[in-house]
């Protein structure tokens, strides 16, 4: 403390850096691993490869960021892995047991997840249960619910019904092109998950909308006394985390293209972790679209590595434990912000 | 009156800060204090919000272990490291903000004993029976008059003064070198205050060393013995009793800041506002009926728990609907939601600021704007510009001491974070603007911007109704004045029939 002057250089520069740290420390690590990939296998630079890998990051990134919209208000939503999972068996149902169109289905599927997101809504919102127990509940609900009607089967076309005779319809055609379609090279999931993301920013940043829904989760005491109704704030956010779920699983079941009943199961822990990854990027410190899509980007890009690198398949969950832990660091340990989100539970 | 200690000091020694420097980043918010606190004495600190104050609290607590300068306990340079560090040497500090300081779920005893339980010196702690004896004994030695009955009660279901009480006599289990007090009376009642400086003044006799930091002028003069001011992170003035207030508000606020500091012209309305009939605040209350004019601002006083809160909230829709029924400009006025009074020009500036008015990490731009997002402009779009515009001339009206209109609210001080509140309620043009205790941890040049601020808004021809348990604030800012005890009107009359010592003895006639 001699010299107070370089003593407060010194400080100003750690303080500085760590700020930089926090800023794009995130991004800097998915660049830096984005590229060892590239330099040390052929493979991963393949463009072949990048798409596919972009295509299977796809559902997660969507369901993420229907997540994001939950944590935004405060809250969390447990049960999208198994809304994700209801689409996958409705779509088959209807298509294949009833032979109804794809663009009915579809629609089906997006109404199947508002639904179930209205009902989170009111038990949280309206009978005040805390959200995680809410959700977990609708989860378990949601996952045996929606075997009840093909009594536990996968639902696959020529299959044999009760009745004994064989599932009139088929996954059609246009419905399997949601997968399948590519828009010069690009899958289009890939587009859908840049088109719902943009939309996503655009409401969270730019609307009123958005700006009351960050003001709920923040303080929902001032929001209420400056005039805000936050009730159907937070309740909105719960559809549409019902529907960006069941859009996933629409995709998820275009891609398997039958109803395989355990669909959708897995993604409830990797859209949640998503979500909460996306929440340091740039030192954003709390959820954002943006973000969850580069959460989900991460991911992608690990595994996708990891499994060309020839590493065996539990080193996924390994990973991602990490990339997520990284996250949480930069938000929580060296970010000056305080970090807020779903730290309350 | 101020007793002198007259025999000798049990404990004898003093702290003393040598050049004590503080840096956040760039920012230096202590520039080298010199302070000494001696031991029997009392010595208050005074300063506005943004002094430092908080910052060389935390510093003699140990909190900022990378301050410059040397702290000296008893002619010994020390280091304080840790709070723990703090605490062994006998510097124990009560914070302003009380729930920090207790731990709830735990009963009394537990809480006033907590740092011999945890250190495991009672030895194994079984059950609330075995610690009863120590609790009683300390209480006991602290005048408390804490009976076992309440000693046994959980901290939940304490008011905010006994909890206030329960930190000092938590900070009072070993007798301290040092005693830090941050605004501890911001949460007291009158005779709770007395008590509080009862406790003082024993504790002085006993040789401790007091350090009392409070923007209420009237306690510095009873209690302390030396008093000091800090303005822009260095000390400005030391004088011994009797104090020069001029001299040291001078000093306080820098000299122009004084000027303004004049009696009020007592302005009366005419015209009717908002009517309140046989509106009951609590089960035990009797209905009153209490009507507001424009044009005068309407003070009403106090004490904790009077129901100052829950008319605003009444009025505001804030609050479960009460009995009674209201007309807003003479039409029926039945406001479910906050949402509705707004709607109706109504606005509420809540007492906790940080919990009812304030978004964690917000800039003062969204802070301000979220009451009137759809006036700041048409289609679904936050209107950035018009947001920003708003806030800068916030910032400028109200003199908010900030780099910005993107600057956060949190880093801003208290008073300016006050400023900040009510400069986004001003700026929405209000008809009825009810303040709850505007004061509360504002400095005192704040709090005349603020108070300025209301009396010009209730000029141009709005009813403004202010909320105190101060008997200063309410002298300063209010034309006419209504005492509440017990969730009932007293004495309402205007300011220049009625005196301090009237309003006193309405507000003391309690029993």
């Amino acid at each position: 403390m001699s010299n107070p002057t370089t003593e407060e250089k010194r400080a100003i520069f750690l303080a500085k850096a760590q700020e930089g740290i926090v800023k794009y420390g995130f991004i800097a690590v998915t660049i830096g691993l984005f590229g060892w990939f590239a330099l040390t296998e052929e493979t991963f630079r393949q463009p072949s490869t990048l798409f596919s890998m972009l295509k299977f990051t796809s559902v997660v990134a969507i369901v993420g960021l229907g997540v994001t919209f939950t944590m935004v208000v405060g809250g969390l939503d447990l049960s999208v892995g198994s809304i994700a999972g209801l689409g996958v068996t409705v779509s088959a149902m209807m298509m294949v047991i009833y032979n109804l169109t794809g663009i009915f289905s579809g629609v089906m599927v997006l109404v199947a997840g508002a639904v179930v997101g209205a009902l989170n809504a009111v038990l949280i919102v309206w009978m005040k249960i805390p959200d995680l127990l809410a959700t977990l509940g609708m989860m378990f609900i949601v996952m045996g619910l929606k075997l009840l009607p093909v009594e536990g089967q996968s639902v696959s076309s020529k299959m044999i019904l009760r009745d004994g005779s064989v599932a009139p319809g088929k996954f059609t055609d246009g419905f399997l092109q949601i997968d399948r379609l590519k828009v010069w090279e690009i899958p289009l999931p890939v587009i859908i998950w840049l088109i719902l993301t943009v939309l996503a920013w655009y409401l969270l940043t730019r609307t009123k909308y958005g700006r009351i829904m960050y003001a709920v989760g923040a303080n929902p005491e001032a929001a209420k006394l400056s005039g805000i109704k936050i009730e159907w704030y937070r309740a909105s956010a719960y559809v549409i985390s019902g529907l960006f779920a069941a859009t996933g699983g629409m995709i998820l079941s275009s891609r398997i293209g039958q109803g395989d009943i355990s669909a959708g199961n897995s993604l409830l822990l990797d859209a949640v972790a998503v979500a909460l990854v996306g929440t340091s990027v740039l030192g954003a410190g709390k959820p954002n679209a943006w973000g969850t899509a580069l959460g989900a980007l991460l991911i992608g890009i690990v595994i996708t590595g990891l499994t060309i690198k020839g590493f065996p398949y539990y080193a996924q969950d390994i990973s991602k434990g990490i990339v997520l832990l990284l996250a949480l660091v930069f938000s929580f340990t060296l970010s000056r912000k305080k970090a807020r989100f779903v730290a309350a539970t | 009156m101020i007793l002198e200690p007259t025999e000798r000091l049990k404990v004898q020694g003093s702290v003393e800060m040598n050049k004590i420097t503080m840096a956040f980043g760039a920012n230096l918010v202590l520039r080298g204090v010199d302070l000494t606190v001696k031991g029997g004495e009392v010595t208050a600190l005074l300063g506005a919000n943004g002094a430092g104050k908080s910052t060389l609290i935390k510093v003699l607590s140990g909190l900022y272990p990378g301050h410059g300068g040397q702290i000296i306990i008893d002619g010994k340079q020390v280091q304080l490291e840790t709070p723990s560090d703090a605490k062994k040497l006998g510097i124990q500090t009560v914070h302003q903000r009380i729930g920090e300081g207790v731990v709830p779920g735990l009963s009394v005893a537990e809480n006033l004993l907590f740092e011999k339980i945890a250190k495991n010196t009672l030895g194994r702690v079984g059950s609330i029976r075995q610690i009863m004896p120590k609790a009683l004994e300390v209480a006991d030695s602290l005048k408390l008059g804490w009976s076992e009955k309440f000693l046994r009660k959980d901290v939940y279901e304490l008011g905010i003064a006994d909890q206030q009480m329960l930190i000092l006599a938590r900070a009072l289990v070993e007798i301290p070198k040092l005693l830090i007090l941050d605004e501890p009376t911001s949460a007291l009642s009158a005779a709770e205050v007395d008590n509080l400086m009862n406790v003082i003044r024993s504790m002085r006799d006993d040789g401790v060393g007091i350090l009392y930091v409070s923007h209420r002028l009237g306690e510095i003069d009873t209690i302390a013995d030396k008093l000091v001011v800090l303005r822009d992170g260095a000390i400005r003035g030391e004088q011994r009793k009797p104090f020069e207030w001029n001299t040291a508000l001078g000093q306080m606020l820098g000299e122009d800041a004084l000027q303004d500091i004049q009696g009020n012209v007592e302005t009366r309305g005419d015209k009717f506002i908002l009517e309140i009939n046989d509106l009951s605040l609590f089960q035990r209350s009797s209905p009153f009926s209490l009507s507001i004019r424009k044009g005068e601002v309407t003070g009403v006083i106090g004490l904790l728990g009077s129901g100052k809160t829950e008319i605003a909230e009444s009025i505001f829709g804030a609050a479960k609907k009460r009995s009674g029924h209201m007309t807003f400009e003479g039409k029926a006025f039945r406001p479910r939601h906050p949402r509705d009074a707004i709607r109706m020009g109504v606005f509420m500036i809540p007492e906790d600021r940080a919990n009812s008015s304030m978004f964690p990490n917000w800039s003062i731009a969204k802070t301000a704007s979220l009451p009137f997002l759809g006036q700041l402009s048409k289609g679904p779009n936050v209107g950035v510009v018009a947001e920003k515009r708003r806030a800068s001339e916030i910032i400028r009206e109200l003199q908010i001491v900030a780099e910005g209109a993107d600057q956060e609210v949190d880093s801003l001080s208290g008073g300016n974070q006050q400023k900040v509140v009510v400069g986004r309620w001003l700026k929405g043009k209000p008809k009825l603007l009810i303040l709850d205790e505007p004061f509360r941890g504002v400095d005192i040049g704040a709090r005349r911007t603020i108070s300025l601020q209301a009396r010009e808004l209730s000029k141009s021809g709005a009813g403004v109704l202010v909320l105190t348990s101060e008997v200063d604030e309410l002298l300063e800012i209010a034309d006419r004045v209504i005492v509440l005890v017990d969730g009932e009107p007293r004495l309402d009359k205007y300011l220049s029939e009625t005196s301090r010592e009237e309003i006193v003895h309405e507000m003391s006639e309690v029993i």
